[in-house]
This record gives C-alpha cells, sequence and structure tokens, in this order.
C-alpha cells in the first residue's frame, strides 16, 4: 500500500488539518513508512479471535437518570475563545 | 533534605524536623536554578504552592494531618488542575486554565500533598523522546545531549533531578516506565482500569493509565495508595476493593517464579542493556528468585497493532480540538470549515498531526476491519500470550528499552525508527497489565538503564515487593546526577 498526495490530501480534509503541498510531500513518505510498518500485521491470521477492547471485558455501567453535576457554564465558558449570552460563537454557517 | 524520599520526608514532616512550607521553599529554589537549564517544567507558580504548603502546616497543627500531608508532588501537564495552566505540551493548550481538576489531582490534595508544578511531556503525550514539547526538548540531567525518554520526560526528571520527591506521569504505550528507566528513577504503570482517567486529557483512552513516579518503590506504593480506586466518571474505571499497595514490600522473595520472555532478549537488544538486565536478575536469584524461561511470540506485533489502535483513538478523542469551547483558535479565517482548519493546523505539531491522519485513515469507511479491528484482534493475541506465561511464573522481567537514552535529535526526524523503539512498553498496554521500571545500572555511556518488572492483572502489590526487596540489595536508585 501507498499513500499518494491526493490521498493524504483528501485524510487531511477529513481530519479537519489545513497542509500546504509541501507539507503534503513531507508528510507522505512519513506515512508510508508508519504503514509499512503497519502493514506486517495483515500477514497475520486473526480468523475466529474476539476483538479485544478492555482487557477486563467489563460492560458499560448503568446509573440512575438523575442530575449529579451542578450548572458551572461559567466556568467552562471562561476558557472559550468567543462566548456571547452564554452561548459559544462560531462563523456564520447559514446565510 | 532534597535527597529524601517521599517515606523520609513524612517522617521530618511529622517529627516537626520540617515544616511544610520549608520543604516548599527547598524545591522552589531548586527548580528555580535548575530548571532553565533541564526545562523539566512547563508551569512553576511559587505563590500558590506555598499556599498550599501554609495550608499543609495548619491541618498538621490541627492534629488533621495523613502520612503524605506536605510532601510536595508535581505533575505531568496532562491532568487536569483547577486554576492551573494545564498545556499537555501543546500550543491548542498553552492558553487552556482548567476548570476543574483530575480525579488523581483531587486524592492528592485531599491528602494534603502540595503541588511544585506541572511537568513537560511530549504534546499530547505522544513521543518517546520529550522532543515533541512545544515548549522545548527536556534535558536528561544524567547527560545534557540525551533525551530523557518520553512522554512523561519532564516528570523523570523532575525526580532525577531532585526538583520534586516524586511525580505523576501517565503511560498509554511505555510513556512512565520508558522515562523512568532512561532518567534512572521508578515508575509503575498500574492494571488498566486501576486509576480513574477523569480529567487526564486523552490520547488513547483503551491505553491511557496514570500512575506515580518516585525515587523508590516503597514510594510509588505510597502514592499508589493516594490514587488508585474506583471513580464513577470514569467509564471503564474498575469497581474494586481498596488495597494496600504496600502490604507486600517487606516478603521476602523465596521461590519467587521469574518468567524471561525469550523474545525481549533476542536480536535488537543492545549488548550494555542485556548486560544490566542478566545482572539484575541475578541479584533476584541470589535473593530466592527462580527463573523460567517463556514465551511472548506476538511480541512483535504489538507495534503494528499499538500505532493502528492509539492514532485511531486518538484521532477521535483529538477531534474535540476545534476552536469552539476552549483552547486555541485561529486568528483570521472565511468560514467555520477554515476555521477548524487553521486551528489545528496552527494548534497541534508534526508528530501528532501525522498520528491524526493515521488514525484517520484507518478509521475513514472502508478501512475499519482491515485496521482497527484487525489490530483488535491481534490485541487479543498478545494478551493471551501473557495469560499462558503466567500460568508458569509470578513475575516477568526484561528491558524496558532497547538501549539507554539515546541522543537529542538523533531519532526526531525518523518516526519508525522511534516506534520501533518502544517494542518492551507497548504489549503491556495492550493487555492492559501493569508494568514498572525499576534502576538496575548504567550503560557503557554512563546513561541509567532500568529493569522492567511486568505482573498478572491487580498484582502491583507483588511487584512493588519484588522491586522493594531489590532496592534493599543494590543502590541504583540511590545514585543520582552531578548537577
Amino acid at each position: 500500500m501507498s499513500l499518494t498526495h491526493q490521498d493524504v490530501a483528501r485524510i487531511a480534509r477529513l481530519a479537519r488539518i489545513a497542509v500546504t503541498e509541501d507539507e503534503i510531500a513531507a508528510t507522505s513518505e512519513k506515512l508510508n513508512g508508519i504503514f509499512g510498518l503497519i502493514e506486517e500485521m495483515q500477514a497475520v491470521n486473526t480468523d475466529g479471535i474476539e476483538p479485544m477492547a478492555h482487557p477486563q471485558d467489563v460492560f458499560l455501567r448503568l446509573r440512575e437518570d438523575a442530575v449529579t453535576e451542578p450548572n458551572r457554564r461559567e466556568a467552562f465558558q471562561s476558557v472559550a475563545p468567543q462566548v456571547e449570552k452564554g452561548l459559544f460563537l462560531v462563523p456564520k454557517v447559514i446565510e | 533534605m532534597i535527597n529524601a524520599t517521599l517515606k523520609e520526608l513524612s517522617r521530618h514532616l511529622t517529627s516537626g524536623e520540617v515544616t511544610s512550607v520549608e520543604l516548599a521553599t527547598q524545591y522552589l529554589d531548586r527548580i528555580k536554578a535548575l530548571n532553565p537549564a533541564l526545562n523539566a517544567f512547563i508551569t512553576i507558580d511559587g505563590e500558590k504552592t506555598l499556599e498550599e504548603a501554609r495550608a499543609a502546616d495548619a491541618a498538621r497543627a490541627a492534629g488533621e494531618a495523613g502520612p503524605l500531608t506536605g510532601v510536595p508532588l508535581a505533575y505531568k501537564d496532562i491532568f487536569c488542575q483547577e486554576g492551573w495552566k494545564t498545556s499537555c505540551g501543546s500550543r491548542m493548550l498553552d492558553n487552556f486554565v482548567a476548570p476543574y481538576s483530575a480525579h488523581v489531582v483531587e486524592r492528592c490534595r485531599a491528602a494534603g500533598m502540595v503541588t511544585l508544578g506541572r511537568t513537560n511531556m511530549d504534546e499530547f503525550a505522544m513521543g518517546s523522546s520529550n522532543e515533541n514539547s512545544y515548549y522545548g526538548p527536556v534535558k536528561n540531567p544524567w547527560d545534557f545531549n540525551a533525551i530523557p525518554g518520553g512522554s512523561s520526560g519532564g516528570s523523570a526528571v523532575a525526580v532525577a533531578a531532585r526538583l520534586a520527591p516524586a511525580a505523576l506521569g501517565t503511560d498509554t504505550g511505555g510513556s512512565i516506565r520508558q522515562p523512568a528507566s532512561h532518567c534512572g528513577v521508578t515508575g509503575i504503570k498500574p492494571t488498566y482500569g486501576t486509576v480513574s482517567r477523569y480529567g487526564m486529557v486523552a490520547f488513547a483512552s483503551s491505553l491511557d493509565q496514570g500512575g506515580p513516579m518516585a525515587q523508590t518503590a516503597e514510594d510509588c506504593a505510597l502514592l499508589l495508595n493516594v490514587i488508585a480506586g474506583f471513580d464513577s466518571r470514569d467509564s471503564t474505571s474498575l469497581e474494586r476493593a481498596p488495597e494496600d499497595y504496600t502490604r507486600s514490600l517487606e516478603q521476602p522473595l523465596t521461590g519467587l517464579k521469574v518468567g524471561l520472555p525469550r523474545e525481549y532478549f533476542a536480536e535488537g537488544l543492545s549488548e550494555d542493556v542485556a548486560q544490566v538486565v542478566q545482572s539484575a536478575i541475578d541479584t533476584l536469584r541470589q535473593l530466592g528468585a527462580e527463573v523460567v524461561e517463556v514465551s511472548l511470540p506476538n511480541t512483535r506485533l504489538s507495534i503494528p497493532a499499538y500505532y493502528v489502535i492509539a492514532p485511531a483513538e486518538a484521532s477521535s478523542n483529538l477531534s474535540r480540538y476545534d476552536g469552539v469551547r476552549y483552547g486555541h483558535r485561529a486568528a483570521e479565517y472565511s468560514d467555520l470549515v477554515d476555521m477548524y482548519e487553521r486551528t489545528r493546523a496552527e494548534g497541534f505539531g508534526d508528530e501528532v498531526k501525522r498520528r491524526i491522519l493515521v488514525g484517520t485513515y484507518v478509521l475513514s469507511h472502508g478501512y475499519y476491519d482491515a485496521y482497527y479491528l484487525k489490530a483488535q484482534k491481534i490485541r487479543r493475541l498478545i494478551a493471551d500470550d501473557f495469560r499462558k506465561a503466567f500460568e508458569r511464573c509470578d513475575v516477568i522481567l526484561g528491558p524496558v528499552a532497547p538501549t539507554a537514552a539515546f541522543d537529542i535529535g538523533q531519532l526526531a526526524d525518523d518516526p519508525v525508527q522511534m516506534y520501533l523503539s518502544d517494542i518492551y512498553t507497548l504489549s503491556i498496554n495492550l493487555a492492559g497489565l501493569p508494568g514498572m521500571s525499576v534502576p538496575a545500572g548504567f550503560a557503557g555511556n554512563g546513561r541509567p538503564v532500568g529493569l522492567q518488572i511486568v505482573g498478572n492483572y491487580f498484582s502491583e502489590a507483588k511487584m512493588l515487593n519484588v522491586a522493594h526487596q531489590f532496592q534493599l540489595a543494590t543502590d541504583w536508585h540511590a545514585r543520582r546526577p552531578v548537577l
């Protein structure tokens, strides 16, 4: 497998990271090196093996549907780039 | 006093030989003198530290002190701490003052421990050399040309250089054990699910685990007593009865079965690390341990499996950095998508971007089965290897890294070589097992080398027992760099 510059540009767009032409060239080379390493696992037969997400195979806990957290909106919005009247501001998305 | 262990500091504070304010002042002075050269701390705030120290002294005067009240501690800059900048080594969070504290920080503060500052790290804990920090590389106090290891490099250096008696770190693929090994300190990554991840900036959630770094195994046990335990705010936290991790420290090692995985002593291990590990094994044998050979045949596969699972989870976790709710936002942009793209291009460093791209690719439409699911199946094979090995032994011993610390800049532009150096630590995270590094000697170039101790699930007390007995018989952990 080898990623083309076009592939890298597409992945970067999916990841919402702006990249320049020069960065794409340098990044492609490094990503192809990394995928060279990753592809080694394709040679292993894993038929019938159960995938493992948590070593103890725990189940997600359920809890009562009750309010447990206080409202700390002001504290949490104090670290936001732009807020107004308790709302987070972003560039206009609907004309 | 600066060279004292937590145990000794606790005694000095109890006897009234020193106050918490005096102790904090000594460490702050040393940080002020040495940190400009070492770069182990990202944030120090003497006023806040002394305020905590005064409160600790007041608690002691009121008869409300616990064993660690007034003892200072440094935090890796990945643990949210209310009122402190929590940067995670990234430009993205350079302006982020946490509005709440991580579970482990709450625990340490409740125990009366005093915050010395926030330690440097690879950006978002991605790295094995601490060269990926927005705040610049950390220097190894044993040799300023050497990397300190990563990603908890600042925490390891703080302890090694006696800028702090102990520090907290996190370990996703070796980030406590490898810097502990490279800096000559003791560090333990507990069983996955033992220490709450609440308030710990997420990298790869199915692997991340916080843990203590200190001079001795005994100190690690004392700290683990403080930070371990169930927390409902972490969905993978395990509901288990609290345990005392110091309970087995004094047990003799007679009859202990030590497993040596043959794959850990094969090609790729440097001669001087092999010698250090071998002589540590000889010491344990003299203490009564029996050695058996075991096999972990899928060790090699831990590298590809890890470098799929960790980036995949990272790409998902780091999607939260969008310039809307907290952290960096680009100054100029044309629309919402442009704002996201520029914010993330400016806020993340090269290694973080690479891993997000790898993760985005392996999770993209049509590739999930070939990569993430495949890696999770290999993860099961790796865990099965350990399960079989632990049928024949109590602990597994081996190297932490193939070589002693490499030079700053040596692998900085070669991610593949850097990833390969994680070969002995990654599988432990994939299996969710506890692992630790204990100082065991020095390489030919004078750089420290650690011994890795891997235990079965929930066998931290046994591992700490092995490490403590080793430290009673050796003095590697008490050696310190000339600064």
